[in-house]
């Protein structure tokens, strides 16, 4: 395993619930990180706040 | 170029701070803790304060973005000392004048709306004395204030007051097909006539600023986000026609779009299609305004001390006709107009590439041919202090990224290009009216001066909250000048 590999996983083991935003961060783009970081996501959600 | 234009575009603002109480946050937070209330009610703001407020005077075009963006916050302890309720755009109304319209709204009989015999009279010749809104159709109706208090006492009635002086009630439809129904109560229907009343101002003050006469009018297009209808027909329609009833424009049919905050974008462009089709001559686009989210930030203003900044209805109008020569133009033709595919991606790269890069490559444009981009322009002030951060400064960071990524801009210039293109959110936090159309106003009078050639609008709706749907929306249009 490559150094970079290894960094990617950092989330490997790990649930985690998403908060996006749409005019921001949306959740999405989010569990798509997590996912790529070995992450599972339970829980995923954007909000609009206006 | 054949496409249609923009003709005009006239800005609103009631300013209601005893309504401020019937948001539907307050409501729930009233509901909750009766110590909200007083709470809520001594922070609120004075007619002449939120008139002198940097961002309202922003709004009705009296100043500008660029100029709201060089003043130091906070804005509310600003002083503008030729601050004016009335500016080129549009118009700020007090409370008294707001009710004086809302029983004007009223078409039913016993009335949603009845003032008292007290206050009524006073009322009404202050909206029949104005230059503008004394073209309101419709009849009113009064009552003793002795009886409108014992109603009021029944608890399904909402009375309407200015400050602890009883100026008249909103009812539920007492009819027998309104019984038990909860569509039809009395804080369902105001806000459909806060809807109805607001928008009915802009349009007003659109036919008073273009010259157009009522009757000329052919089509109306609402796309404000109440929901007016009974139990079998839930958010029926019927607004644009109801809002052209009252202003008199008794030649003109119309409908109702929605699409959440896009929704004033989606009816531009259905009105300049209908325009270019030669369906019909004068389409007018109105919003009225949401009292659902007056207050909704005043949690937050409340825990910090500082004056109830959500306390106004907003309201707009824009007239499209066929190319007068003179006005901008909004693009039309295949892949002119941004969408958001229900097939693609909702990641942010995708949804920017459908609502910018593609619409501009449809016409042979990159983003640098665009001079100012208007998207969210909801007042940071408002959003911050909510902790919801500053929306247009959001939206600029991801349109900045979207050049960075069509390898127009290099990274480190993002925020120069955000500098060039971008500006200072200035609208009040009513949904659908900060959607990117606020600024039409001002690129019309940018362009007319020859400082802007091409501006792009973009909305967005958040589809999701109908619980239908994961998806949200985007569209997008091009403004340009006659030049172009």
């Amino acid at each position: 395993m490559t150094n970079k590999t290894a960094e990617a996983k950092v989330l490997e083991g790990k649930k985690v619930a998403v908060f996006g935003e749409r005019d921001d961060v949306a959740g999405l783009a989010v569990r798509n990180c997590v996912t790529a970081a070995g992450g599972e996501v339970v829980y995923e959600t954007t909000s609009c706040f206006v | 170029m054949n496409d249609p234009v923009i003709a005009g575009a006239a800005y609103c603002l009631a300013h209601v701070p005893d309504l401020v109480a019937w948001g539907s946050k307050p409501r729930r937070e009233i509901a909750l803790d009766a110590g909200f209330e007083p709470r809520l009610r001594a922070q609120l703001r004075t007619f002449a304060e939120a008139v002198a407020y940097p961002p309202n005077q922003t709004f009705i075009g009296n100043s500008s973005p660029e100029v709201l963006g060089d003043i130091d916050r906070p804005w509310y302890e600003t002083r503008q000392l030729d601050a004016s309720s009335s500016g080129p755009f549009g118009e700020i109304v007090g409370q008294d004048l707001f009710y004086a319209g809302l029983a004007k709204a009223n078409v039913l009989e016993p009335p949603l709306v009845e003032l008292s015999d007290a206050a009524g009279d006073d009322l009404q010749a202050m909206l029949d004395a104005h230059p503008t809104f004394s073209t309101l159709c419709g009849d009113w109706s009064s009552a003793p204030e002795r009886r409108l208090r014992s109603e009021l006492a029944g608890g399904d009635v909402i009375g309407l007051f200015t400050d602890s002086e009883m100026r008249g009630v909103v009812r539920p439809d007492r009819r027998a097909e309104g019984r038990d129904d909860a569509n039809l109560d009395a804080i369902t229907l105001l806000e459909a006539l806060c809807s109805k009343t607001s928008g009915a101002l802009a349009v007003a003050r659109l036919l008073q600023q273009t010259g157009l006469a009522a009757k000329q009018v052919d089509y109306l297009i609402s796309c404000g986000e109440e929901a007016a209808g009974d139990r079998y027909q839930r958010g029926g329609g019927g607004m644009a026609k109801a809002i052209g009833e009252l202003t008199g424009c008794v030649n003109a049919s119309g409908m109702d779009v929605k699409n959440f905050c896009a929704a004033p974008a989606s009816a531009l462009v259905a009105a300049a299609a209908l325009v270019k089709s030669g369906v019909y001559q004068r389409v007018i686009v109105v919003g009225g305004g949401s009292l659902a989210k007056l207050g909704m930030k005043s949690q937050a203003f409340l825990s910090q001390g500082i004056p109830v900044l959500d306390d106004c209805l907003g309201a707009m109008a824009f007239l499209v006709t066929a190319n007068d020569g003179v006005s901008p133009v909004l693009r039309l033709g295949p892949g002119a107009v941004g969408r958001a595919r229900i097939g693609a991606s909702t990641s942010d790269e995708a949804i920017y590439r459908q609502l910018i890069l593609e619409p501009l490559a449809s016409l042979g444009l990159t983003m640098n041919d665009v001079d100012r981009y208007a998207p969210e322009l909801h007042n940071p002030e408002i959003m911050e202090h909510a902790g919801s951060g500053d929306v247009a400064h959001k939206n600029y960071r991801m349109i900045a990224a979207t050049a960075v990524r069509a390898g127009l801009i290099k990274k480190t210039d993002m925020a120069g290009f955000t500098n060039r293109v971008g500006m200072t959110g200035f609208a009040p936090t009513q949904g659908h009216i900060p959607s990117g159309v606020p600024y039409i106003g001002h690129a019309v009078a940018a362009m007319a001066r020859g400082e802007l050639s091409r501006v792009m609008f973009l909305c967005k709706a958040s589809l999701f909250l109908n619980r239908m749907t994961e998806l949200y929306d985007g569209v997008s249009f091009l403004l340009e000048s006659q030049e172009k």
